[in-house]
């Protein structure tokens, strides 16, 4: 019910800041004189309520002329503890551990073409423009290049298995030249914190100029308050876990005397 | 319905749980089992973390050892003396078990030492109920009541500190329920079980109490350990979600019901030859995840 009533709410803001967005560039006095680039979400909070199985936030904009767009989001920077299994006496076991001091916790990135045709791997890189361009450094001195580099593509393939970061980039669909818009997918197990959303516009090859939106994920509700409270006030919540466990077990112990 | 679950961070459907509450509460009805070490593997099974599958169903089963205990409470069959020397043991154990798998957490090892125990344990249980049910099936085929020993003076009874429990009609050393206590605090702690599993044939076979005291007084320990265990697992690891132990209890409550009346129609032995059947499936499925090569060598630990 609750979700429900949240998703008509997005309708309705998506649809506002589209009307918004339209009047804006018609009141446009002329293409030259215009920002070259305007992009916004159709929502800077996704709320992590009971229902909660993944969302779609919409990016949306325009550009003064055509152009590449790339859209970058990124979630807060975790420290990542990693591990290796290897076989002893038949079983697997974790046998080596590496800790990435700094890793995005979500990655997903957009474009308008192939990642490949819009820019020099020089320039993916310095922007982080695609997952294999992600910098994720371990400690020098703990790992010589190509072990470090095996560390890195297990880091990568067990985020895409968890779906936080993403296997292809999304496509930025175009309506006529100008306007752009594109669907940014969170699953159900987002990460929470402050988001950043990226917009580039690129032109033969070059970044023209770049936005950056922010974007909260929370838990709102019940879930919060629980998570929030089981981490602030851990002994507390130890304790009223042991209560609720005895009136519960008090309580079914009644409707079984009763049968 | 989704319904997403605030310290296991994961969206689960709400009927899956609690069928899975319902069919663990019938079989725990059915065979008299408290179900910890059916529901621990089954949780992991979803895709629960271990640590939080470990940490919520000690939670659960100090609501479904409280329903349990007050039952055999009324009837008297709770031998209060020993329930308190093996309960000093076993919030020694489970402090010590928690301790054990905050450490085993950081270095990365705790699935594998979850997944280890219960093969072992379920293993070694699973073969000797097979062994016990089959052996009895064919005593009553054969239509002929073996008898052994009334008193079996061995090395147990040589131990110091002897104690006198009453209830149990028992004159032995308390180092031996406190030991048995121990254990079962820490597999508590470890494998997210009640340990009744160990602790019955334990207090049956080593300490020689009468049957009639022996469910009540391992229930009686079992609900102040696993109350401990609840406590320091929320503390120190934050991993209870009370969100999914109030499921699991709501499904069980209502399976046991079920469980105890076709228990009723059924026999012992029978029962205790289905229930060992089943213990080896759920010990040979985590056996041979142990032995599969995994999807992938790499695995993501938890943080600091």
């Amino acid at each position: 019910m609750r979700r429900r009533a949240i998703t008509a709410g997005d309708g309705m803001r998506r649809a506002l800041a589209a009307a918004a967005l339209g009047i804006a560039l018609l009141a446009a006095p002329a293409p030259s004189r215009a920002a070259p680039l305007v992009a916004d979400l159709s929502q800077h909070l996704v709320a992590i309520t009971t229902g909660f199985t993944g969302t779609e936030v919409l990016l949306f904009g325009a550009v003064d002329e055509a152009g590449d767009v790339v859209v970058i989001v990124r979630g807060p920077d975790r420290e990542i503890v990693m591990h290796r299994k290897s076989r002893i006496l038949g079983v697997w076991v974790n046998t080596a551990q590496m800790t990435f001091p700094s890793a995005p916790s979500f990655y997903a990135v957009a474009s308008s073409r192939p990642l490949d045709e819009v820019a020099s791997p020089a320039l993916l890189k310095r922007h982080e423009m695609g997952v294999e361009y992600l910098r994720l450094n371990l400690p020098r001195a703990k790992a010589s290049a190509n072990v470090a580099d095996e560390w890195r593509q297990g880091l990568i393939r067990n985020q895409q298995a968890l779906g936080l970061y993403q296997k292809t980039p999304a496509t930025i669909h175009f309506l006529g030249n100008r306007l752009f818009r594109v669907r940014i997918a969170l699953p159900a197990n987002v990460p929470t914190g402050s988001y950043q959303v990226e917009v580039f516009l690129l032109r033969d090859g070059r970044v023209v100029t770049a936005q950056t939106t922010p974007l909260h994920v929370s838990k709102i509700g019940s879930e919060a308050v629980v998570y929030d409270f089981a981490y602030e006030h851990a002994a507390l919540y130890g304790l009223i876990a042991i209560f609720v466990a005895l009136v519960a077990g008090w309580l079914a112990h009644l409707a079984f005397r009763k049968s | 319905m989704q319904i997403y679950l605030p310290i296991a961070e994961m969206s689960v459907n709400v009927f899956l749980l609690l069928v899975m509450g319902g069919g663990v509460g019938f079989l725990s009805g059915l065979f008299g089992v408290g179900g910890g070490f059916l529901m621990t593997p089954l949780l992991i099974f979803v895709g629960v973390p271990p640590a939080v599958a470990v940490g919520t169903e000690a939670n659960q089963i100090v609501a479904s050892s409280v329903s349990g205990v007050l039952a055999h409470w009324r009837r008297g069959n709770v031998d209060i003396k020993m329930g308190l020397v093996l309960l000093l043991g076993g919030l020694l154990g489970s402090t010590f078990g928690v301790g054990l798998f905050s450490f085993l957490r950081e270095v990365g090892q705790i699935d594998l030492v979850i997944r280890l125990s219960f093969v072992v344990f379920l293993g070694i249980i699973g073969l000797l109920m097979l062994y016990e049910s089959l052996r009895s099936m064919g005593r009553r085929r054969a239509g002929q009541s073996a008898r052994g020993k009334l008193h079996q003076h061995t090395w147990v009874h040589g131990l110091p500190l002897k104690m006198r429990f009453r209830r149990s009609k028992l004159y032995i050393s308390a180092l031996l329920p406190l030991g048995i206590g121990f254990l079962v605090g820490v597999l508590a702690a470890v494998m997210g079980v009640g340990g009744g599993f160990v602790m019955v044939p334990a207090m049956i076979y080593l300490l020689g109490m009468p049957t009639s005291v022996v469910v009540g007084t391992s229930l009686f320990q079992i609900i102040f350990v696993t109350a401990n265990v609840t406590f320091l697992q929320a503390y120190a690891n934050q991993t209870v979600d009370v969100v999914l132990a109030l499921l699991l209890l709501a499904g069980a409550v209502i399976g046991a019901q079920f469980g105890v009346k076709v228990g009723a129609r059924l026999h012992g032995e029978q029962l205790r030859g289905i229930l060992a059947l089943m213990v080896l499936a759920v010990c040979a499925k985590l056996f041979f995840d142990l032995l599969a090569a995994p999807a992938d060598l790499y695995s993501i630990g938890v943080g600091h």
